[in-house]
């Protein structure tokens, strides 16, 4: 066993968390916010440059993947910068298209457009709420209603999310790709996706907010002292940090198995944990972090909507607690 | 990265489960808090020791099996899968024996080590005095140097299980000029049933002698019972703490097999969807404690040093374990008032996680300010 990242894995998180210091992202996300995806979608192009969006998609498909533990290092990076756009669902869909059995058409068209970053896709399934993420900028945007699939033809009105960056709306029309069983078992492979890149994104996020704010409390000074030297707002970031630290092995040990539980473990933990630093970042800034022109807002902001996106912490919980049924679900393989 | 175990690693595995299935006692042991539990504890101990499961990852000269880390800690899931019972030992193997490890001589590893492997001799830890407990370096007890050894006077206190244990370990201030407090400083071995101790028990909460105080008057300890070099003793007894107490302390192996029980018993008692949040809190976490675990063994066994990490660990398991705990009595409704059962008593130890082995105040100074980076304030 070594459960730790090989130098690979570890230069490629480095990589994309250089590239995207230096690409000025919070300018781009309050372009994406205002409506304009022009410096979110270059943003996009230079990430595929590093082959983040040809992770989920198969080799078979011009793509690299799937590759989950490099996808789990690339989806924290993504939200440890806030990188704008249906990052998750563009994955997501990757996954679903190259699954679907009659869908090789749309297989065809899209998938290597998704792996060359060309393409931007957005998902909407009716179990994890009626909106589709970013329909507005996305090239494509698939349906899932019950067992059949759909490419949508359009879509309503903007419905404004508590993250302006994140824009949401409910997708109409459009034709059948493919449905029945084998649609349905590649929606749910699909969604469990979702899940777990939303829960690396949600750690990336958490970890950027603890960041940014151990950076301010050594700098803010109060009674003749730096904040950061009172112990009620160092233990407070302890804490955060803790919460943060025990989400990322779940990740991890969810990217190595790609289990349903497994999953819904990581993806609460990690929801919670981004969710807690983020409540410890509003307090520990004072009025200053309840302001949207700092940019700390950028990150407070999607805290709450990725901990409940793609599953919400009461989901991921009763995945995890059937009322009948044996062991946790992980002790059979931990028990040889 | 992966999480495979090698064909070897699957075998002890099975080997660890079979020989628990046949050995681990039908009827939970009483208490080891109690006199009885204490010395059925102790058998079980030598049970243990006799086919060489009681210490396994110690060099097989010791009683050990001289097995990594990897393979402690599929021992350990397997143990308390089983249901085996809590270590009576485990002061003396977890904090002594790494220290003697790393700092002792041969002819002190031979003497001491083979006895603690099979619960022969029980080991206390005596660090803790009544004025020094977070802020440890100012302890006061004295030991004064005469002929062919030290002699030591003074008090300690919360020692763990010493109202029953043989021997104890302990810092103590050989030079009280030494400019600063962790410096002239002697950490040493002394029995507990040397003439001069006097060993006070003290009750905990649920009024067991979980711990004692002890009184020390002039109490004599030869020079080969002195743990490395004299004045040394505050650099040696931290030395271990760091690293191997952050893996092995609190091994995840217990949490799994802690967290499957109460799964367990939420479905006896109803599967009331009300507690199904915490109980899944309780699976989650323990398989958190566990991976992340894994990735410090992974660490460790590259060659790594784990060390303010550990007071992650020590956070963690210690919050979880009093959640986990109050969830159970919760199930366990009317009955959780009663002072007997397992539940009951685990719920009282795990209330003194947060407490022992540092508090978690201290361990969160230390989460940031070494590894968050944070300004150090007053201590
Ligand atoms: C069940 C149990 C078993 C134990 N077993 C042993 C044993 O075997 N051997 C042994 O030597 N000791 C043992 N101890 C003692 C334990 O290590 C001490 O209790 C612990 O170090 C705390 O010391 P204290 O009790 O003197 O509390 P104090 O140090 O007086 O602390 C009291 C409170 O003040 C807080 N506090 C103190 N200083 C600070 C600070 N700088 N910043 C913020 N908060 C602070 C503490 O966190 C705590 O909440 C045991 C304790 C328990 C409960």
């Amino acid at each position: 066993m070594r459960f730790l990242l090989d130098t690979e894995q570890a230069e490629f998180g480095r990589t994309l968390d250089r590239m995207l210091g230096a690409a000025g992202t919070p300018a781009a996300v309050r372009a994406w916010a205002a409506g304009d995806s022009g410096p979110g979608r270059a943003l996009w192009a230079r990430l595929a440059e590093t082959g983040v969006f040809a992770l989920a998609v198969p080799e078979e498909h011009e793509g690299l993947g799937p590759l989950p533990v490099e996808l789990a290092v690339a989806y924290v990076e993504l939200g440890r910068h806030a990188v704008p756009g249906p990052v998750v669902e563009t994955a997501a869909a990757a996954a679903l298209l190259a699954e679907l059995p009659e869908g090789t058409g749309a297989a065809k068209e899209w998938l290597p457009r998704i792996a060359s970053g060309d393409a931007l896709v957005s998902l909407a399934s009716g179990a994890a709420g009626p909106y589709a993420l970013d329909a507005d900028a996305a090239d494509a945007v698939l349906v899932a209603d019950g067992d059949a699939i759909r490419l949508a033809a359009g879509h309503g009105p903007l419905r404004e999310s508590a993250d302006p960056a994140r824009r949401l709306f409910v997708p109409e029309g459009g034709e059948v790709l493919a449905r029945g069983p084998q649609a349905a078992a590649a929606l749910a492979r699909a969604t469990d996706l979702a899940a777990f890149l939303t829960a690396a994104q949600s750690l990336g996020v958490g970890l950027e907010l603890l960041r940014r704010t151990v950076e301010y409390v050594g700098q803010r000074r109060q009674f003749g002292v730096a904040i950061g030297t009172f112990q009620a707002v160092k233990h407070r970031l302890a804490d955060a940090l803790v919460g943060l630290e025990f989400a990322r092995p779940l990740l991890f040990g969810a990217a190595l198995t790609l289990d349903g539980e497994e999953i819904a473990a990581a993806k609460l933990a990690a929801g919670e944990a981004a969710y807690r630093a983020a409540r410890a970042a509003l307090q520990l800034h004072g009025a200053v972090g309840y302001t949207e022109e700092l940019d700390l807002s950028l990150w407070l902001r999607k805290a709450l909507p990725l901990r409940d996106a793609w599953g919400t912490p009461a989901q991921c919980r009763a995945r995890l607690v059937p009322a009948a049924g044996g062991p946790a679900p992980w002790r059979e393989s931990s028990a040889g | 990265m992966n999480l495979d175990f090698t064909p070897e690693e699957d075998a002890f595995r099975a080997e660890a489960r079979a020989w628990l299935a046949a050995h681990v006692p039908a009827e939970p042991l009483p208490s080891l808090e109690t006199e009885e539990g204490f010395a059925a504890h102790r058998a079980w101990e030598a049970e243990l020791h006799a086919d060489r499961w009681a210490v396994v990852s110690w060099p097989e000269e010791f009683g050990g099996r001289g097995v990594d880390i990897f393979k402690w800690l599929v021992f350990e899931e397997e143990y308390y899968a089983a249901g085996a019972p809590g270590r009576v030992t485990q002061n003396g193997i977890n904090l002594l024996a790494p220290t003697l490890f790393d700092h002792a001589t041969d002819e002190q590893r031979a003497r001491v080590l083979p006895s603690m492997a099979s619960g022969e001799v029980v080991w206390a830890q005596a660090w803790s005095e009544p004025e020094s407990g977070s802020d440890l370096a100012s302890l006061r007890s004295r030991a004064v140097r005469t002929d062919g050894g030290w002699l030591l006077s003074g008090q300690k206190t919360w020692s763990s299980r010493a109202a029953f244990a043989d021997k104890a370990f302990g810092i103590f201030r050989t030079d009280p000029d030494a400019p600063k407090p962790h410096q002239g400083l002697t950490y040493l071995m002394f029995d507990l049933k040397a003439p001069g101790v006097t060993v006070r028990p003290i009750g905990r909460l649920d009024g067991k002698p979980a711990f004692a105080e002890l009184f020390l008057d002039d109490v004599f300890v030869p020079d080969e019972d002195v743990i490395g070099e004299p004045g040394n003793g505050w650099r040696i007894a931290m030395s271990t703490t760091g690293n191997e107490r952050g893996l092995t302390l609190r091994s995840p192996g217990r949490f799994l097999a802690a967290a499957d029980r109460l799964a367990a018993l939420w479905r006896e008692r109803g599967a009331d969807p009300a507690v199904r949040d915490r109980v899944a809190d309780a699976l989650v976490g323990a398989r958190a404690y566990q991976l992340f675990t894994y990735a410090n063994a992974s660490r460790f066994a590259a060659g790594e040093q784990i060390g303010a990490e550990s007071s992650l660990n020590k956070v963690f398991w210690s919050e979880y374990d009093i959640a986990l705990h109050e969830t159970a009595l919760d199930l366990l409704g009317a009955d959780a008032e009663l002072a007997d059962g397992e539940w009951a008593e685990g719920y009282v130890f795990s209330l003194a996680g947060p407490i022992y082995a540092g508090t978690n105040e201290i361990q969160r100074d230390i989460i940031a300010e070494r590894l968050l980076g944070l300004p150090k304030g007053r201590r």
